[in-house]
């Protein structure tokens, strides 16, 4: 009776957490434009930075049922604001409900990035620095770093909330833009601040394209032009103490969103799991809609 | 009085950025090769239309609907543009003045690009030495 109670809660917290991203969703398309260029990646970042000025709200989730583990639902939320056009920060204040156990605050971060060279070469080269505090309980997957092991998704997240970590990230982000291909390389390292732990590696590799490279001369919302595919495949690279693939995850998945002329942008990615260390299955969506110019609601003049 | 010093270089110099935003500077560093490069889509209406419909999802936030300027964001109508080349035009949407607030758009496609800038032709039509330019290609 009690697991069918603690299930029916899972299930209520999942609709409900469908039901704000829905209503959300709703509730700002009336709203205007979104920029096209952003390819549609979870993990991997291009060198396309935030405009000068906007500040995009997403909300990015992930959920999966891994083997020999409870099913979990971990929701993202990420401020990211256009500092100039060679500098975008952004905040994330991320959480996770795991079934029959459940739901925690994980932690936050706050990432920079800052794009060195002013013009656009066949090679763009961004520079990723990003503070982490946040605890093991943390289930968003927003990038893979060191050995893990899916096996922690089945300790207790009275337990795993326990283990606070702060580290620092950085990530080194080649981007090219190619025949209206995307093309992005991500190399990240780690390192915990507070323990003797070795740094800890990564990779982020994807591609994209938007289904048409033309615009269409009438507005339309569900037309090819709105909508970019690709692909992405990132994991661990192991630790200072152990490069390469053994003991890390991998994953590779499709990718797609849908740049809607209303100023939201939705993705969806199933992202597998390529070897025994990994989730079989990570399914992604995520809602993202941009505040164009908020720096002028702080100004005199606009 | 260095601090203060300092402090007065500093401000000097932002002031001196700001006037540098609106001066066209951008335009010496368009490399020969790109200056000349022709529009694909010149003399297309539909180009046009679609233009707009890009203008407005990617350039009107900073730019106003139409086109007319925002705050410290300059205007898309202007005697610089009339006399700029399609090529140089494009060569700034897709490269574009990072240091001085406009972002590059090399991640969207060099047809939406194109398209884009036919659309500003059609708000800024070429002065007539530049009409001679493209009429040379």
């Amino acid at each position: 009776m009690h697991a069918i109670l603690r299930s029916y809660i899972w299930h209520s917290r999942a609709r409900i957490a469908v039901l704000l991203v829905l209503s959300g969703a709703l509730a700002m398309s009336w709203r205007t434009a979104e920029a096209q260029q952003e390819p549609p990646y979870f993990v991997s970042y291009s060198s396309v930075m935030e405009e000068p000025g906007n500040l995009e709200v997403e909300n990015q989730n992930v959920t999966a049922a891994p083997k020999n583990a409870r099913a979990f639902f971990a929701p993202t939320v990420e401020f990211e604001y256009g500092v100039t056009a060679w500098w975008t920060t952004e905040v994330y204040a991320q959480g996770q409900a795991t079934q029959f156990d459940s739901s925690i605050y994980t932690g936050v971060r706050w990432e920079n990035r800052f794009r060195p060279l002013p013009r656009e070469y066949w090679i763009n080269p961004v520079i990723y620095i990003e503070y982490e505090d946040v605890n093991a309980g943390d289930k968003s997957f927003l990038e893979i770093t060191g050995n893990t092991s899916i096996a922690t998704l089945a300790v207790p997240n009275a337990l795993l909330r326990k283990e606070q970590e702060q580290s620092l990230e950085e990530k080194l982000i080649l981007s090219s833009n190619v025949k209206g291909w995307n093309l992005s390389e991500n190399f990240i390292s780690e390192k915990d601040f507070g323990e003797s732990e070795p740094w800890e590696f990564g990779y982020a590799l994807a591609a994209s394209r938007s289904l048409s490279l033309k615009g269409s001369a009438s507005e339309c919302t569900f037309c090819r032009q709105n909508f970019a595919a690709g692909v992405e495949l990132f994991g661990g690279l192991g630790t200072s103490d152990g490069f390469g693939l053994s003991q890390t995850e991998q994953y590779l998945g499709p990718t797609i969103a849908l740049n809607t002329p209303r100023g939201l942008t939705y993705k969806f990615s199933p992202e597998f799991g390529l070897n025994d260390n990994s989730v079989g299955v990570l399914w992604r969506f995520g809602v993202s809609y941009e505040i164009q110019q908020f720096r002028d609601w702080f100004r005199r003049t606009k | 009085m260095k601090a203060r010093m300092v402090g007065l270089t500093a401000l000097l110099g932002m002031s001196m950025m700001c006037f540098a935003v609106a001066d066209g500077s951008w335009l010496k560093k368009v490399p020969q090769a790109d200056r000349e490069r022709a529009n694909p889509y010149a003399g297309k209406q539909d180009a046009v239309a679609a233009g707009e419909n890009l203008f407005r999802n990617n350039c009107a936030k900073c730019h106003g609907v139409n086109a007319e300027g925002k705050g410290s964001r300059p205007s898309l109508k202007s005697d610089r543009l009339k006399n700029a080349t399609d090529g140089e035009i494009a060569w700034l949407l897709k490269n574009g003045n990072a240091y001085k607030g406009m972002p590059g758009w090399g991640g969207l496609p060099e047809q939406k690009r194109w398209q884009i800038v036919i659309y500003l032709r059609s708000l800024n039509p070429p002065s007539s030495s530049n009409a001679r330019t493209a009429g040379a290609q």
